[in-house]
């Protein structure tokens, strides 16, 4: 059996991805290309005798190093030398998307057209010659439906058979960049020929060009290698640089840009022609835009849109997070029943079982998250939803698509930080990404909720409704201040542009919508799963170790025994009551004990001489400390330090009258705690996926600061709220 | 008449003369296919008013007015 293997490559929005579906179906995996966050797609699929391999490179609009997804495509095709690039166009657009394919032209890869969309282009009344398209760019082309997978057979067997005739060779296109820009080239790719400098890798005329351009990587790699001829080369583009702005008021990479869209359009002159000047799917699509982004109209409609998915997601996600919850509390009592107390029960229980459970338990809400997400991002209304928001987040330092990863989050309360920070990845904008990332674990999210209904609840019952939306309120206003404060201080630069495409809407396909959520997912339960029972373990350790004295355990071993013993003896009803009652009681001073002693309740003790600064005490220290397990922990622990047992996070009245006749809180308190949980460090389910997203350097930036930030802002409270309270 | 592309009005169809943005943003402009010579129309605006929607070359995207200063125009007269 032959093997080839073929590079998917496109624009953005040129149906590469459907195609790549289309074609490889199931037969696919997603992995990451080393030290950034950008997805490598890879699958395989089988014609005759032919084993085809095939890599989807990122969507891009051209083959300079400006960003990671076109340096990306670039480093595969110059070090793993595909077989045979197979370049994906919108054959609507052929002027713009062709820019791409003459950049591959130029570095001399072996290229084909997929000419996609050959459907838009018969309803659109354009006509394309392939034969002289074929022949003016000197690479075989083949009209493609995406969608339907019309003609990926005859994409494939003239793949397959370009490939064999080209045999990896590969023919740079040399066009010409008129007066000023040819002899410079000439000169520079002469020195490089001659010095033999990087010529292994790219064609001397293809280097030389991206010297023009401005290529840092290019630069970079010349610097290094040989530092003088580089000099003499950067001196010689510095002159023709001056010349240039001279005589013709503009910079060589423009004359070079101008150049190559001029070699298009006389290229598109001879192949292509438009009999209907009218397009049926732009115009359907301006009609949607006019009410989709109308003045008003817009942003209502996006607003119930974005409050509508929150609902689905969450009122759906119920059902199959309530059944997962119930597997693993079914599996918890399993265990516990088979084996005996003692550490092994509590560490498989506590610590594993509860840590995977907690993990998966997101699962559900993912997989709805992001059915939403590709379905916003395909049809193309995501691109919408930043071009009506812009202006307001870019204020911040933000960008237009930040919104997505701040609803999810909790924007609207009761979110989830773990697929709002996922969603993060749709910001192409690296710095805005960050800044996103890092700010979106602010949102009041599901499990903080049950926090502020109980301190709510004992102590602002009249305000509910009020309190609540101030603390959303609350944490819109922080997120976005501190999102303007990194973006000034530790993130600082120049926004991303928005030059963005707003794609024709279109209806996704089912097949693209599965996959893209499966991939999340399975990336979500694959890497939170791993790290995440790791640091739940540790955490368990930390809330049970060291365990009692000896001694201490003893008494309470007695004290159960001779409450045991009475039991027995006891006859009255009553008297049992009040006996089972008794022991009971024991048992949560056993537990509180415990976990007093423990390495978690040292700290808080040891904590709160700097924590009585916003009025916690150490027993809200401890829940605090164990809120950075998961927020869920905050209410049950809190529950075990008062020796109440663990508290059911619904139902939490017992713990509100024992906080409410506490004389260390009080409405100061309930406020400064209701803000450091708004604030402090994210769960630790989100900082692994924020390390996922950013870097482990970053996440720890978040736990450490969030956390500060919080602890401040709670102090800055209290102290304020005693003098007026 | 030359003029910068903020200044355009909803539906207003210009050719570009010139661009004069450098760096990561000109060469942004530059691969959407914004290059000298090239018609555009403005398409559409945001609620606020900003960034600005252009058709161009057959698709459309989106700039922000202080990205569309760089980018000087000439407006062509409505064709009957």
């Amino acid at each position: 059996m032959n093997k080839r293997y073929l590079a998917f490559a496109g624009n953005p929005n040129s149906g590469k991805t459907t195609l790549f579906n289309t074609i490889t179906g199931s037969h696919q995996h997603v992995g990451n290309y080393p030290g950034i966050t950008v997805d490598r797609k890879e699958g395989s699929t089988i014609l005759d005798n032919n084993k085809i391999d095939i890599v989807d490179l990122p969507g891009c609009y051209s083959l300079t190093a400006y960003t990671q997804e076109e340096l990306v495509s670039r480093q595969v095709l110059v070090e793993e030398r595909p077989d045979l690039v197979v370049n994906v166009v919108d054959a609507t657009k052929l002027e713009r998307h062709l820019y791409l394919t003459i950049q591959f032209l130029e570095l001399g890869v072996p290229v084909m057209l997929a000419l996609n969309m050959m459907d838009d282009v018969r309803s659109k009344g354009i006509q394309i010659n392939i034969e002289q398209l074929q022949q003016d760019l000197g690479c075989p082309a083949v009209g493609t439906v995406a969608r339907t997978g019309a003609g990926k057979e005859e994409l494939l067997r003239t793949a397959v058979d370009f490939a064999a005739k080209r045999n990896g060779v590969w023919q740079p296109l040399t066009i010409s960049y008129g007066p000023d820009v040819d002899p410079v080239l000439e000169c520079l790719s002469g020195m490089l020929e001659e010095a033999q400098l990087l010529q292994e890798k790219y064609p001397p005329r293809w280097v030389a060009l991206k010297y023009i351009e401005g290529d840092d990587s290019i630069i970079e790699q010349g610097r290094t290698l040989a530092p003088e001829l580089s000099r003499q080369m950067e001196a010689r583009i510095q002159t023709l640089r001056e010349h240039c702005l001279k005589t013709l008021n503009t910079f060589p990479e423009a004359l070079i840009a101008d150049y190559r869209y001029g070699f298009i359009t006389a290229l598109l002159k001879k192949s292509v022609v438009v009999t209907q000047p009218q397009s049926a799917r732009l115009d359907l699509t301006d009609n949607i835009d006019s009410v989709l982004t109308h003045r008003v109209a817009g942003p209502a409609l996006m607003l119930a849109l974005l409050y509508t998915m929150f609902h689905v997601t969450f009122t759906l996600g119920e059902y199959p997070m309530e059944l997962t919850h119930r597997f693993f509390a079914l599996l918890a009592d399993g265990v516990t029943a088979i084996l005996p107390d003692g550490m092994l029960q509590s560490l498989i229980v506590s610590g594993v079982i509860d840590g995977v459970g907690g993990v998966l338990g997101f699962v559900p809400l993912i997989m709805i998250m992001f059915i939403i997400i590709a379905f916003l991002e395909d049809s193309g209304y995501m691109a919408r939803m930043a071009y009506m928001l812009d202006k307001i987040f870019r204020s911040f330092g933000l960008h237009g698509s930040s919104v997505m990863p701040f609803i999810i989050s909790g924007g609207i309360a009761g979110g989830c930080a773990v697929p709002g920070v996922m969603a993060a990845r749709t910001l192409r904008s690296p710095k805005e990404k960050l800044a996103t990332i890092l700010t979106a674990p602010f949102m009041p999210c599901g499990a903080k909720i049950p926090v502020f209904l109980l301190l709510i609840g004992a102590f602002f019952t009249e305000h509910r409704a009020a309190m609540m939306f101030s603390i959303t309120l609350g944490a819109w206003v922080m997120a976005l201040l501190v999102a303007r404060i990194l973006r000034s201080t530790i993130i600082r630069g120049e926004s991303t542009p928005f030059v963005m495409e707003l794609p024709p809407y279109r209806l996704p396909t089912l097949q693209g919508v599965l996959i893209h959520m499966w991939e999340r997912t399975w990336e979500y339960i694959k890497k939170a799963g791993t790290v995440v029972l790791a640091i739940s373990v540790l955490i368990w350790a930390g809330m049970t170790f060291p365990g009692l004295d000896a001694e201490q355990e003893e008494q309470f071993v007695a004290a159960r025994f001779q409450l045991e013993q009475s039991l027995n003896s006891t006859t009255t009803p009553a008297q049992q009551e009040q006996i089972l009652a008794a022991l009971k009681e024991l048992e949560h001073s056993h537990s509180l004990a415990t976990l007093k002693h423990s390495a978690a309740g040292r700290l808080g003790q040891m904590l709160e001489p700097l924590t009585s600064l916003a009025g916690f005490n150490w027993r809200t220290n401890i829940a605090l400390i164990g809120g950075v397990a998961a927020k869920e922990v905050i209410v049950s622990t809190l529950g075990t330090a008062y020796s109440l047992g663990e508290t059911d996070v619904d139902d939490s009245s017992s713990l509100m009258t024992r906080i409410q006749k506490d004389p260390d809180w009080n409405r100061a308190t309930a406020i400064s705690a209701i803000i450091f949980v708004l604030l402090y460090a994210p769960c630790f389910v989100t900082i692994v996926v924020m390390a996922r997203e950013s870097s482990w350097g970053w996440a720890m930036f978040a736990l450490v600061f969030n956390t500060t930030l919080a602890f401040i802002l709670a102090c800055a409270a209290y102290q304020g709220a005693l003098l007026v309270l | 008449m030359q003029q910068s592309l903020r200044h355009l009005q909803l539906h207003d169809k210009a050719r570009i003369v010139a661009i004069s943005a450098a760096g990561e943003l000109g060469r942004r402009i530059r691969d959407m296919g914004l290059v000298t010579g090239t018609e555009i129309e403005i398409v559409g605006r945001a609620p606020l008013k900003d960034p600005v929607a252009i058709r161009l070359r057959g698709f459309t995207l989106t700039l922000r007015n202080n990205e569309a200063d760089h980018i000087t125009v000439e407006k062509l007269e409505p064709s009957a």
